[in-house]
C-alpha cells in the first residue's frame, strides 16, 4: 500500500485483501439483520467506495474504529457503516461547499473566523488523509495509517487534534475537527445516510429518533422513557 | 435592461414575519402588495411534513431551513483596523430564507421589552450619572415608549397564540406571572406549556435565590388555537424539532400560519418567491424611491415600481440594501458621522450545563423551542448596575428545544472528543442532563457597526455587507456577573457536575459558535435624523416613502428575544402609514 496510486490492487481485490476487522465486522452486522428477516443477498455485499480510492477507504475505516471503537457501552463506527456514510456523504451537494462561501480572496485570520481555506469538505478530508498518510510512510517506514497499531495511531489522532501535525495543505487540527464532526455525523444520522445501522446508536444512547411526539411525556419523572427508537422509514429499533 | 412590471402601491423585501405584517395591515388599508422573497415559496405541507422534517442531518448540518451562505454572506472582524474575513459557514447566528424567513426556524420565545428598556440611556444617566455610561458606548433611548407599544405588543402575541402568564394586568400584579413586566391590557392568548424538568427545576432553584420565576411567553401554542386573523395553531406536542426547523404541528407561530393563509386568498396581494431584490432605486435627486430591481428565478432583472418600499428583510440585509441604494449615509466610526450601520448590537449569550446520574430523567430529546421557565430580578430595574458594573440586564432561563446526537451532546468537563471515555459520556449525559442559559443584553459602541467591504462580493456582484463587532468590557463582566448567578442556583439543585462557560477577560468574539441569531441594530430608529438611520415609525429620515421594519431599528439589544418586540414595531410603523402617511405622504416627523 505504499505504492502511488495508479500502482493501486484492483478494488475487488482490495476489499478482499482487506479482510481486516472492519469488513468482517459489517458482515457480523449485516447478519444480525437478517435475524429480523429484512436482510437480502445485497445486504450482504460488502459496501464498496465511490468517492474514496482504496487507499483513502482504508484510512476511513481504520479512523473511525479509532474514533468510535466498538467497545462495551455499545457498537463501534465501522460495524454501524460509518464508512458508507462518509463515502455516500462526500457525494452530496453539501461536501462539495454548496452551503458554504467559497470565494476569495482566501486570507489567514484568527481561529475565531472560523476555517478560511478554500478547500471543500469533501477536499479538507480527502487532502487530509493524503498529508497523514504520507506522514506515516516518512515517520513509519513507508507504512501507512491504516498500517500502524491502535497504540500509533491514537497518538496521531491526539497530535492532529491539537493541530501539532505540520501539514502543507490544510491544517491538521482544521483536518482532524471536520473529520470527526463527520465521523460523528454518520454515527448518530438518521440509517437512510448509510451509517447508523439499526439505529445502533439510537439505542445506545436511549434517543427514540424519528419518533417527534412526546406530549405524553413531559411531565413524567419516575421513570425512563420506554420505547424504542423509530427512523425515517418507519422502522423500529 | 430590467423589464419593468406595472406599478403597485407598495413593494414589499423579503416575506418573514415583518413583511407578512406589513402586507396584510396594507391590504387592509386597500393598497396593492407585492412581496418579493429571495428564498423559495413554503408552507407547512410539504415543506415541513413529518417525518422529513426529524432529520438532524438535513437540519442541522445541511441547515435545510437556514439561508446558504454560498451566494450571500456577511464578513466579519473585530475591530476597524483589522481586515474583514467572510462569515464561510453558519456558526454564530442563523439567516433564515424563503417564505416565513427566520420566523419558521424561530424557538418562539415571545417577549416584550420592559418599559425601562426603551429609556436605557436616560435612564441609566439618572440612577447612576452620566459617567457610569462608559466612552465610545452609544446607547440610547427608544424613540417611543413601551405604551405606544402596548397594543401592538397585545395583538401581536394573540396573532401567534402566545402562551404565557401574565405578570401585570392593568397596573395589578397577577400571580405565577413576571412582577416585573410592563402592564398588558389582558392576559395570554393561551395559558403556558408543561413543564419538562429543567424548566420544572428552574423554579425550584430561582426560589432559592429568592428570585421570582415565571413561564417563558412562548409562541408554541399550549392548546388548539384560532387567532384573530381565523388561521389555527394546533398544541405543541414536544417533537423536539424546533429550533432550527419548520413546525411539523402548525403549533409554532409562523408567518406561514398566522397570517399567509390570509394573504394568499387576496387579490390586492402577489407574493413572487426567489425574487431576490438588489437594490431600490430613488429618483435623480436621492429623495424618493421608484420601486426596487430584482433577479427572478431565472436571472433577469425586473423592476417594480411602487409608491411605498418596505425593507423587511432580516436586520442584517435590511441595512445592507439601504448601504447598497444609498439611502441615508454611511457611518463612519472615525467621524462618527453617518447614520446607516452605526450602533451595531447581539446578545450576550452563555451556557451552563447540569449534569445529573441516571435517576434523573432529563430527557433532553423532549423538547418545545419557546416554552420554560426564566426570572427578570437581574434584569431591568431590578439589575443593580452600580454594584454590578455594567450597564444592561440580563435573563436566565431553562428552555429546551429539543437535542439529538447529530446536534451534540454536552458532556463533563475533561471528557475527551473521542474514543470509549467519550462514548462512556454522552451515554451518561444524554438524558440525564439539562441546561440553564443566560440571556445578557448587549450594548452599542462606537467601534462596533456594519458596512460595506471593499473586497468581497457576492453571487451577483454585490459588496458583502461587513460586520465589525467584539466584545467589551462591559459584555465581558455581564456574562461573568450573570454566569455565576446562573452557576450559584444550578448548584443548589445538587448536579453531579457542571459545566459553565461565562466569557473570560480579553476574551474575542467568536463567530464560530452559535451564540444567538440576534444581530440587532445598523439602521436605528431614533429622534435624530444625525444619529438615527429612521425616524420613530421606521421610515428613512432621508428617503421618506422608505421604511425598514426589524431589528435593525433598536439602538443597542436588551436581555430578551427581539421578535416580540419586532413584530409589535412592525403594527406601529403601519398603523402610522395607514392613518397619516397614505393621507399626506411625506415625512412623518
Amino acid at each position: 500500500m505504499s505504492e502511488p496510486p495508479s500502482k493501486f490492487p484492483s478494488r475487488r481485490r482490495f476489499v478482499q485483501g482487506l479482510s481486516l476487522i472492519p469488513v468482517v465486522a459489517v458482515l457480523g452486522s449485516c447478519g444480525s439483520r437478517s435475524g429480523n428477516a429484512t436482510g437480502t443477498d445485497a445486504a450482504h455485499k460488502p459496501y464498496e467506495p465511490r468517492f474514496f480510492t482504496a487507499s483513502e477507504w482504508a484510512f476511513i475505516v481504520a479512523i473511525c474504529d479509532r474514533l468510535i471503537p466498538a467497545d462495551e457501552i455499545g457498537p463501534g463506527a465501522v460495524e454501524l457503516g460509518v464508512p458508507e456514510f462518509l463515502d455516500r456523504h462526500m457525494q452530496t451537494p453539501y461536501a462539495s461547499g454548496a452551503i458554504w462561501y467559497m470565494q476569495g480572496p482566501f486570507l489567514e485570520a484568527a481561529p475565531e473566523f472560523g476555517y478560511q481555506g478554500r478547500l471543500a469538505l469533501r477536499d479538507i478530508l480527502r487532502v487530509g488523509i493524503a498529508e497523514m498518510d504520507a506522514h506515516c510512510h516518512k515517520a513509519f517506514g513507508g507504512k501507512s495509517f491504516a498500517q500502524l497499531t491502535a497504540a500509533e495511531q491514537e497518538s496521531l489522532l491526539e497530535a492532529a487534534q491539537a493541530g501539532s501535525l505540520q501539514f502543507d495543505n490544510i491544517s491538521s487540527k482544521a483536518f482532524f475537527s471536520y473529520l470527526l464532526g463527520e465521523v460523528r455525523n454518520g454515527y448518530f444520522a438518521d440509517p437512510a445516510y448509510g451509517g447508523n445501522k439499526g439505529m445502533g446508536s439510537w439505542k445506545m444512547i436511549g434517543y427514540p429518533g424519528a419518533r417527534a411526539d412526546y406530549m405524553d411525556w413531559v411531565t413524567v419523572r419516575d421513570k425512563p422513557y420506554p420505547l424504542p427508537p423509530v427512523d425515517l422509514a418507519g422502522k423500529r429499533g | 435592461m430590467a423589464t419593468v412590471r406595472p406599478k403597485v402601491d407598495a413593494v414589499i423585501v423579503g416575506m418573514g414575519w415583518t413583511g407578512a405584517i406589513m402586507a396584510k395591515e396594507l391590504t387592509d388599508a386597500g393598497l396593492s402588495v407585492v412581496a418579493l422573497e429571495r428564498g423559495a415559496d413554503r408552507d407547512t405541507q410539504p415543506d415541513f411534513a413529518y417525518p422529513k422534517v426529524a432529520d438532524e442531518l438535513e437540519g442541522s448540518v445541511h441547515r435545510k431551513f437556514l439561508q446558504s451562505l454560498s451566494q450571500e454572506t456577511v464578513t466579519l472582524r473585530h475591530s476597524p483596523a483589522e481586515v474583514a474575513v467572510p462569515y464561510r459557514q453558519i456558526g454564530s447566528f442563523k439567516p433564515g430564507t424563503g417564505v416565513g424567513g427566520a420566523g419558521t426556524h424561530w424557538s418562539g420565545c415571545h417577549f416584550r421589552a420592559l418599559p425601562e428598556d426603551f429609556k436605557l440611556r436616560s435612564n441609566v444617566e439618572k440612577r447612576y450619572g452620566r459617567r457610569f455610561i462608559p466612552d465610545g458606548m452609544t446607547i440610547a433611548d427608544f424613540p417611543v415608549s413601551y405604551e405606544d407599544l402596548e397594543p401592538h405588543f397585545d395583538h401581536f402575541e394573540y396573532v401567534c397564540g402566545t402562551s404565557g402568564k401574565a405578570g401585570v394586568i392593568n397596573g395589578v400584579i397577577q400571580d405565577g406571572g413576571n412582577p416585573f413586566e410592563g402592564s398588558r391590557q389582558r392576559e395570554f392568548a393561551l395559558p403556558p406549556n408543561p413543564n419538562y424538568l429543567g424548566a420544572e427545576q428552574f423554579y425550584v432553584g430561582a426560589r432559592n435565590m429568592g428570585w421570582h420565576p415565571y413561564p417563558i411567553p412562548a409562541s408554541n401554542a399550549s392548546r388548539p388555537y384560532v387567532n384573530p386573523y381565523g388561521c389555527q395553531m394546533g398544541p405543541c406536542n414536544f417533537c423536539g424539532f424546533c429550533s432550527d426547523y419548520g413546525c411539523i404541528n402548525y403549533s409554532k407561530a409562523s408567518p406561514n400560519i398566522c397570517i399567509l393563509p390570509v394573504l394568499r386568498q387576496r387579490k390586492e396581494f402577489e407574493l413572487r418567491a426567489n425574487a431576490h431584490v438588489q437594490k431600490v432605486n430613488l429618483d435623480a435627486d436621492g429623495k424618493r424611491a421608484t420601486g426596487v430591481v430584482y433577479l427572478d428565478g431565472q436571472g433577469r432583472e425586473i423592476e417594480q415600481p411602487a409608491d411605498l418600499v418596505l425593507l423587511c428583510a432580516f436586520s442584517l440585509y435590511n441595512v445592507h440594501l439601504m448601504l447598497l441604494s444609498g439611502i441615508g449615509s454611511p457611518y463612519d466610526p472615525k467621524t462618527g458621522l453617518g447614520t446607516v450601520g452605526r450602533n451595531y448590537s447581539y446578545q450576550n449569550l452563555n451556557r451552563v450545563t447540569l449534569f445529573f446520574d441516571k435517576s434523573v430523567q432529563a430527557n433532553a430529546f423532549i423538547g418545545n423551542g419557546g416554552a420554560g421557565t426564566t426570572m427578570d430580578d437581574l434584569n431591568g430595574n431590578q439589575l443593580d448596575a452600580g454594584k454590578a458594573g455594567f450597564v444592561g440586564g440580563g435573563i436566565i432561563w431553562a428552555r429546551q428545544p429539543g437535542a439529538g446526537p447529530v446536534r451534540g451532546i454536552s458532556v463533563p468537563r475533561g471528557t475527551p472528543n473521542w474514543g470509549t471515555k467519550w462514548k462512556r459520556a454522552i451515554t451518561d449525559s444524554f438524558r440525564h442532563s439539562f441546561y440553564f442559559e443566560v440571556q445578557g443584553a448587549c450594548m452599542s459602541y462606537r467601534q462596533n457597526y456594519l458596512s460595506l467591504d471593499p473586497t468581497y462580493r457576492d453571487g451577483f456582484g454585490r459588496p458583502l455587507l461587513r460586520m465589525t463587532f467584539d466584545w467589551n468590557q462591559n459584555e465581558i463582566k455581564a456574562s461573568q456577573f450573570l454566569v455565576s448567578k446562573a452557576q450559584e442556583m444550578s448548584r443548589t439543585l445538587n448536579p453531579v457536575s457542571m459545566i459553565g462557560d461565562a466569557k473570560k477577560d480579553g476574551s474575542h468574539y467568536d463567530t464560530t459558535q452559535y451564540q444567538s441569531t440576534h444581530t440587532c441594530g445598523g439602521a436605528i430608529m431614533g429622534s435624530d435624523p444625525k444619529t438615527s438611520a429612521l425616524n420613530r415609525y421606521l421610515q428613512s429620515w432621508d428617503v421618506p416613502n422608505v421604511f425598514a421594519i426589524g431589528a435593525n431599528a433598536f439602538p443597542q439589544n436588551n436581555g430578551y428575544n427581539p421578535t416580540g418586540m419586532v413584530g409589535a414595531l412592525g403594527y406601529w410603523s403601519a398603523k402610522a402609514i395607514r392613518e397619516r402617511y397614505l393621507k399626506n405622504p411625506g415625512p412623518l416627523v
